[in-house]
């Protein structure tokens, strides 16, 4: 199987070309915006890791490690497009279009957190696991009933693949033949969980021949080969050729979450010795120095660019108004049926306010 | 000047296609989706002839996972569309609880309303038809217990035509339950076209002054069986069919106790965790003062519904409702 569903790259752990297929098209600007893309996304989880331990933010799910399988999938997709994401995919919804005073908000347990830009379809994260596969083949479903030639993309981790409703939203996506990507971040662990006991199947990738689905596996750390084979992936399910399913093969370096130590079930060794070799932006730094793009006062200069946003962000996110109670009440349908009025108005005499 | 509506004599399984068929005629976003609702009309033919009206675009035979059905549908609610999704029975509903309670239900808050997920769930539900295992389910109480969910249940031909034709207005998600034992049980004059029957109203079937009594679904036949035994021991009942088990119509249920003081709420789902205890402590908080004796139930009892050899025993019957009818009013 793993001959069968090759781990596609195109540019290998040295920054050295792989695969020139699409060479004529990674530029110096394209190469530049997707690490200006991977340095912000890192530079922001790293943020909320230390938020956290400092008590500014609730848990937060961190993704270090995963940068350039979330920004090169995002970066496919269009305008109109719709993402379903978990709590660890926002690297991809920062490239989507969310804003980082959004994603703070949200792990500051802020429902603001939840709500995308105006004209970005991005859901808000999926807490149970695979359950948005649906939504997506749904959303992408309804597409194809309206005529446009938009698209869902879905993102998921190994442990997911377990799960009933990944099949069931494979199965439906391949019978409706819905546009719809099926972005799974493979890093080897459903929290402690290690994928050998996850499944018996030596790739993830393989699970697409049963829906008779295109399986595509590639390096999840090699920026390029995310980019432009999801971009493929997008183009096809855009020209009604149907669903596709990618294992992007990738490795988180810490926690589950920041209430989870990994040293408990894997030997972080392991991500120190990834960290030199396999990261997916030292790769990139690599390969700009091999192709003469890299400058160093232009990484420097980013760098505090990055950070002086990212402080804003936490800045905007700290002065936010608190949210006032009556959002508790006042979404849950379209207009308040009585047990919820009376609950509003009884809590709002218990402080005084009426 | 009154204008003349055409009427048929619908059973209510018929009546439900109708409302159906109105409405995917008036709304081109109206699709239905579930297991053998196309060719085969659905295995109570509730969707009989939609197919060959509609076609296989917007009446869909879907694979057979519930969880996929409901979690689909709701993509495709947010994204435009009125999915109409059937469950084959409200017992098998399980494997779609997780879909129904963590997204559909909750979506609109999550997002301060920014998304939202207008969908109705059609399921038959109830026991009394000598179905098999599983099948005969009043699980009506987990769904009411959601927020998020509105939750109706139609007795009749006319108002299961009205109140899916509302539940398909309604913006929000509605689980529409249909008593299989009202299926086909009596044919009603039901109009043609399109009217609504509003949800969260209950109705007077019966005015009276001694005893309310309150149900809903197959369990209207029984008391209303139940209220002319009583009649002709003198007990004249009020007999309020809720018909919408989410929200409840507070209203009628406090001024019918407040009418009479005395109450027997009737339902086949089990006791404990039942629509009863919502009632009786709803008429706790609005009606305390008014009430000449503790409230009455008469409901399935706390176990699995048992094969259909027993299901006689664990129904409400019209005896035990006459019993808790004459306890309230001898206290």
């Amino acid at each position: 199987m793993e001959k069968l569903f090759p781990k596609l790259q195109i540019i290998n752990e040295n920054g050295e070309w792989n695969d020139e297929t699409y060479k004529s098209e990674i530029t110096e600007e394209l190469t530049k915006e997707l690490y200006t893309k991977m340095l912000r996304s890192r530079l922001f989880d790293r943020k909320g890791v230390n938020l956290q331990r400092q008590g500014r933010i609730g848990t937060y799910v961190p993704f270090e490690g995963q940068e350039a399988s979330q920004i090169g999938s995002a970066l496919a997709m269009g305008e109109g497009d719709w993402m379903f994401p978990t709590y660890r995919d926002h690297a991809a919804t920062m490239t989507f279009g969310h804003s980082l005073k959004t994603l703070f908000l949200y792990w500051k347990g802020r429902q603001e957190g939840c709500i995308p830009p105006e004209g970005k379809n991005i859901f808000p994260p999926a807490v149970p696991i695979a359950s948005q596969l649906l939504h997506a083949t749904g959303a992408a479903w309804a597409e194809k009933l309206k005529g446009t030639d938009r698209a869902s993309i879905v993102y998921f981790g190994d442990g997911a693949t377990s799960e009933g409703d990944f099949h069931e939203g494979l199965n439906f996506a391949s019978v409706f033949n819905a546009p719809v990507v099926f972005f799974n971040q493979n890093n080897g662990f459903a929290i402690s969980v290690p994928i050998e006991k996850q499944m018996k199947s030596k790739t993830i990738a393989q699970k697409a021949v049963a829906y008779e689905m295109e399986g595509v596996r590639l390096d999840g750390n090699d920026v390029f080969a995310v980019y432009f084979h999801t971009r493929t992936a997008v183009e096809r399910a855009r020209k009604g050729e149907g669903p596709t399913l990618i294992e992007s093969v990738t490795w988180r370096y810490g926690a589950h979450t920041t209430a989870d130590d990994p040293s408990k079930y894997r030997d972080q060794n392991e991500s120190a010795t990834r960290r030199e070799k396999t990261d997916p932006i030292l790769r990139l730094e690599r390969f700009m120095k091999n192709e003469n793009m890299w400058d160093e006062k232009w990484a420097e200069e980013l760098q505090e660019s990055l950070t002086a946003e990212i402080e804003t962000a936490v800045k905007e996110m700290e002065e936010a108004p608190a949210p006032h109670y009556n959002d508790v009440f006042d979404h849950v349908f379209a207009e308040n049926p009585w047990p919820i009025e009376s609950q509003k108005e009884a809590y709002a005499h218990s402080r005084g306010d009426r | 000047m009154t204008t003349a509506v055409d009427t048929k004599k619908l059973t209510m399984v018929q009546a439900v296609t109708d409302g159906m068929r109105v409405m995917m005629k008036e709304h081109e976003n109206v699709i239905v989706l579930g297991e053998d609702v196309g060719q085969n009309g659905g295995v109570f033919r509730a969707t009989d002839g939609l197919v060959a009206e509609f076609g296989e675009k917007r009446v869909i035979d879907t694979p057979l996972a519930e969880s996929g059905i409901i979690g689909t549908s709701i993509g495709l609610a947010m994204n435009g569309f009125k999915p109409i999704a059937e469950m084959q029975f409200l017992g098998f509903i399980y494997p779609a609880f997780n879909q129904i309670m963590t997204h559909a239900s909750r979506i609109r808050a999550r997002t301060l309303g920014h998304f939202t997920v207008p969908m109705v769930i059609r399921a038959p539900f109830g026991a009394g038809v000598r179905a098999p295992e599983i099948h005969s389910d009043s699980v009506e109480a987990l769904f009411t217990g959601m927020p998020g969910m509105k939750v109706v249940v139609p007795s009749n031909p006319y108002d299961a035509k009205g109140m899916l034709i509302s539940a398909i207005e309604d913006p929000d998600p509605v689980l529409f339950l249909e008593p299989m034992r009202c299926y086909r049980s009596t044919k009603m004059d039901v109009p043609d076209g399109k009217y609504n029957v509003p949800l969260g109203k209950a109705a007077r079937l019966q005015e009276g002054i001694d005893v309310s009594i309150f149900a809903y679904g197959a369990m209207i036949d029984v008391v209303t069986k139940a209220a002319k035994v009583a009649e002709e021991k003198g007990i004249k009942c009020d007999v309020i069919d809720l018909r919408t088990l989410y929200p409840l119509d507070k209203d009628m249920i406090a001024e019918s106790v407040q009418k009479t003081g005395r109450a027997v709420i009737v339902h086949e789902a089990p006791g404990t965790g039942g629509l009863g205890e919502t009632i009786m402590s709803l008429i706790n908080d609005t009606s305390f003062l008014y009430m000449k004796a503790p409230v009455e139930r008469v409901t399935g009892f706390d176990t699995p519904v048992p094969m259909f050899a027993l299901e006689d025993h664990y129904l409400p019957s019209a005896d035990r409702v006459v019993q808790a009818i004459e306890k309230v009013t001898q206290f």
